[in-house]
């Protein structure tokens, strides 16, 4: 699945929140968006997610407009989120709520989905443990789960690994690559850990006040703006 | 004890009353209920003393009818409010669901929980007090279809605001019910209320349904036309809920409401 977006805007009053976006993010692809905080990232998620409502401009899920009713359900159904503002509840074990939203999600061969998973992301352990006991790894983890139930053809991962320690960090960076090649999953990624998105991405965005005011690879990045790296880069382009 | 320090917590939360209009509302709003509510019981009382003369458990039965309203309305609100202190919101709403399939979902469930906490109550009634609300015979599901009908377009309403306004909207989901119970007319009847008032409270599914059960109990008939006056009302206040609701979400999709509510 791909994501189309066409002169896309988001005004909250007088504030312009999104400005003109346009982008494409072709299937199985991984794309970063970068820009410093209230740059309109979670909008423009929020906007892909059909959870806010564009003012003007186009979300394009595989060229199906996402603002009709009907397609906004039929693309949620392979599209999954994880984000570390938003949480599983706390006092259903591990194991209802992946029971939970893999109904939800209407997974087939369920007890399957989540034996892979648990396997997968080292969740056996704690499986049937309430989800609000767990250390803020084990969260992530189980969040992460939750976002794969549906084995989404697009996962859009709002800073995911924030709050991790390197360790924990590293192996959900891992799993999420080696994810993404095995099924050819397209992601958006929306992070400020620099080497996370120098690691995952084949494509950057970086945003500011809005807008897009750069694209490319990250080594087209650096070499265009005269840095060694992409912090620098991104620190330059903001600071401008 | 220093008295500065003890200042400093107290204005602590005097800035946050002074800064919230809702709160002094909030404040203001449960006595003036208490109020009215327990002057109106008074006055019903000074004035006819005899009227429960006999039929022991009216006031007991409307007291379980009412609780099954309050029940079923803050049911589904905390149904909803549940996701929203969870921080599990967002999650719900990139889930493929239909807010049609969210609605009934949340009615359905919100039954069970409240049955759960009503069945216990209305089998003690019968060996602490001697009173059996069964003695409202067949009427007595009707009945409650009605309330249960009328606790979810409250719910819905009440969620429709938590949609649209955020947590903020908190509020007014526990204090929704209170506002009807004088103008339900759930312990008194409604020919108390000054006559203004009387043309408010005929527009409430609730004053049919406390009116029927009253006379059901006291004279031992059952007018039919109370009871399809109320579910005619509870369907056209349900469909305008619904409406309500959708409306609800679309605003909220709009003003960016359901990206991390909760925070």
């Amino acid at each position: 699945m791909s994501i189309k977006i066409k002169n896309l805007y988001k005004n909250y009053k007088r504030f312009e929140a999104v400005k003109n976006l346009n982008f494409e993010i072709k299937k199985g692809s991984i794309t970063g968006l970068l820009g410093p905080n209230g740059c309109g990232k979670t909008t423009t998620i929020g906007m892909i997610l059909g959870l806010i409502r564009p003012t003007k401009g186009e979300v394009l899920i595989n060229n199906k407009d996402i603002e009709i009713e009907k397609n906004r359900i039929s693309v949620l159904e392979k599209m999954n989120f994880i984000s570390p503002y938003v949480e599983l509840p706390k006092k259903l074990s591990v194991k209802e709520n992946l029971i939970v939203y893999g109904k939800m999600y209407e997974v087939k061969n369920l007890q399957n989905r989540i034996n892979t998973l648990s396997n997968d992301l080292n969740l056996e352990n704690f499986l049937n443990k309430k989800t609000g006991e767990l250390s803020s790894g084990q969260k992530n983890r189980v969040s992460l789960a939750k976002s794969l139930i549906n084995n989404p053809e697009i996962l859009l991962l709002d800073e995911p690994t924030a709050s991790l320690d390197p360790d924990t960090g590293d192996y959900v960076r891992s799993y999420i690559e080696n994810y993404a090649k095995k099924n050819n999953t397209t992601i958006l990624l929306a992070s400020h850990n620099m080497s996370e998105v120098e690691r995952l991405c084949e494509n950057i965005m970086m945003m500011k006040q809005g807008k897009i005011i750069d694209e490319g690879t990250c080594e087209e990045l650096i070499f265009k703006h005269g840095r060694v790296n992409l912090e620098e880069t991104f620190l330059k382009l903001v600071r401008e | 004890m220093k008295l500065r320090r003890m200042y400093a917590l107290s204005i602590r939360h005097l800035y946050l009353i002074r800064g919230s209009f809702p709160r002094i509302l909030d404040l203001i709003y449960w006595p003036t209920i208490q109020i009215i509510l327990w002057g109106f019981i008074s006055k019903f009382f000074t004035m006819y003393s005899d009227y429960y003369n006999n039929t022991v458990g009216v006031i007991l039965s409307c007291a379980i009818l009412y609780d099954f309203l309050f029940r079923s309305s803050i049911s589904f609100n905390m149904l909803f409010l549940e996701e929203i202190w969870s921080r599990n919101f967002t999650n719900l709403f990139v889930a493929p669901l239909k807010l049609s399939e969210i609605i009934t979902a949340l009615t359905f469930t919100a039954l069970v929980r409240t049955l759960i906490g009503i069945v216990p109550a209305v089998l003690l009634m019968s060996p602490l007090f001697g009173v059996s609300i069964i003695n409202l015979g067949a009427p007595l599901f009707l009945l409650f279809l009605s309330l249960y009908m009328f606790g979810t377009t409250l719910g819905i309403l009440v969620t429709s605001g938590l949609l649209r306004f955020g947590p903020s909207f908190e509020n007014t989901a526990w204090s929704s019910l209170f506002l009807l119970a004088p103008l339900g007319c759930v312990y008194y009847p409604l020919s108390i209320l000054p006559e203004w008032l009387q043309y408010i409270s005929n527009l409430l599914p609730l004053v049919y349904v406390f009116e029927e059960a009253r006379s059901i109990l006291i004279n031992n008939s059952v007018n039919y036309d109370n009871i399809i006056n109320a579910l005619l009302l509870n369907l056209i206040y349900f469909s305008l809920s619904v409406i309500i609701f959708y409306f609800s979400f679309y605003g909220a999709r709009k003003k960016g409401t359901l990206v991390n509510m909760g925070e």
